[in-house]
């Protein structure tokens, strides 16, 4: 779990992941390399380097990103969540950038969601078309490619998450795309929020956990 | 060597926070047709010449400054 000045997610993040069984540590942005035996990274949601300048914009300079790079090139898989999807485009890991919501308000709630891909590591535990209950809470969170860039990741079948509500004015109404080798998948909504039913749903689980399944399958492969 | 960056939104992309102000404009009585909301970047730098300086600067923009999937931009290199 990378940190960075100005991550606030982190916390649950591990939390969540360490509920569903993996070994999740937090690595700051000035380190070069990512601990021995990562099996799979996570940006967490914020403001990195106060979102100065764009979201993202700058975090994706920071030394860590190298190492992450590296592991995504070698298929480990990455996972950006809400700010951390924001680095992962601005850092072109993955295609598009997220833009000021369309009516410019701070969306804060659950929203519904829809699984258009069940092909990449990140939502291998959940069914074609499956709807899902995720909170959002950003202020650009509205996703952007133009026309050619649309098709071309439609036709690929990149656009993993929709929103089945309104949400920030998305085009096409994504919530999270993947790269074109499918390792590295960002989504604004927040899925270490809503991994228990007391909190009002656990449907966050359900991504985490096949996130956790990828990174063990990958570390047994390698031993 | 001064120079000013100015980033805009490309044209046909929608701009919200523009059209908050337009209508923010409108409301005050203002005759205002369209706003858009860029952002702009003053620098300072050593450069031997206003070309070299501009060369750095579109660097700067192309790596930084801007994110072209969504952003224009305009150099102005003072006293070139």
């Amino acid at each position: 779990m990378l940190v960075f000045p100005g991550s606030n997610d982190e916390r649950d993040a591990v939390w969540a992941l360490g509920a569903l069984g993996a070994d999740a540590q937090l690595v700051w942005h000035a380190e070069e390399a990512l601990p021995r035996d990562t099996a799979a990274v996570v940006l967490p949601g914020g403001f990195s380097y106060g979102d100065y300048l764009r979201c993202g914009a700058i975090a994706r300079f920071a030394p860590v990103l190298e190492a992450v790079r590296d592991l995504a090139e070698a298929g480990g898989p990455v996972l950006g969540i809400c700010n951390g999807f924001q680095i992962l485009c601005e850092a072109g890991l993955l295609p598009g950038v997220l833009r000021r919501n369309r009516d410019l308000e701070f969306v804060c709630r659950d929203v519904r969601l829809r699984v258009e891909r069940t092909d990449t590591v990140f939502t291998a535990r959940c069914e074609p078309g499956q709807e899902l209950s995720i909170p959002v809470k950003h202020g650009e969170g509205s996703w952007y490619a133009d026309d050619d860039l649309y098709g071309e990741l439609e036709a690929a079948g990149q656009l993993v998450l929709r929103y089945a509500e309104e949400c920030n004015g998305s085009v096409g109404d994504v919530a999270g795309v993947c790269n074109k080798a499918r390792n590295v998948f960002g989504l604004m909504p927040h899925p270490e929020h809503a991994v228990d039913p007391l909190l009002g749903s656990g449907d966050g689980a359900l991504l985490l956990a096949a996130l956790v399944d990828g990174a063990r399958e990958r570390t047994l492969a390698a031993a | 060597m001064k120079v000013t960056v100015l980033v805009r939104p490309k044209d046909g992309i929608l701009d919200p926070q523009g059209e908050a102000v337009r209508g923010s404009l409108r409301k005050l009585g203002f005759a205002v047709g369209g706003a858009r909301v860029g952002r702009l970047v003053d620098l300072e730098l050593e450069a031997p010449s206003s070309a070299e300086a501009k060369a750095q600067v579109e660097r700067m923009c192309q790596e930084l400054l801007a994110n072209p999937l969504i952003e224009s931009f305009e150099i102005e290199v003072e006293g070139a």
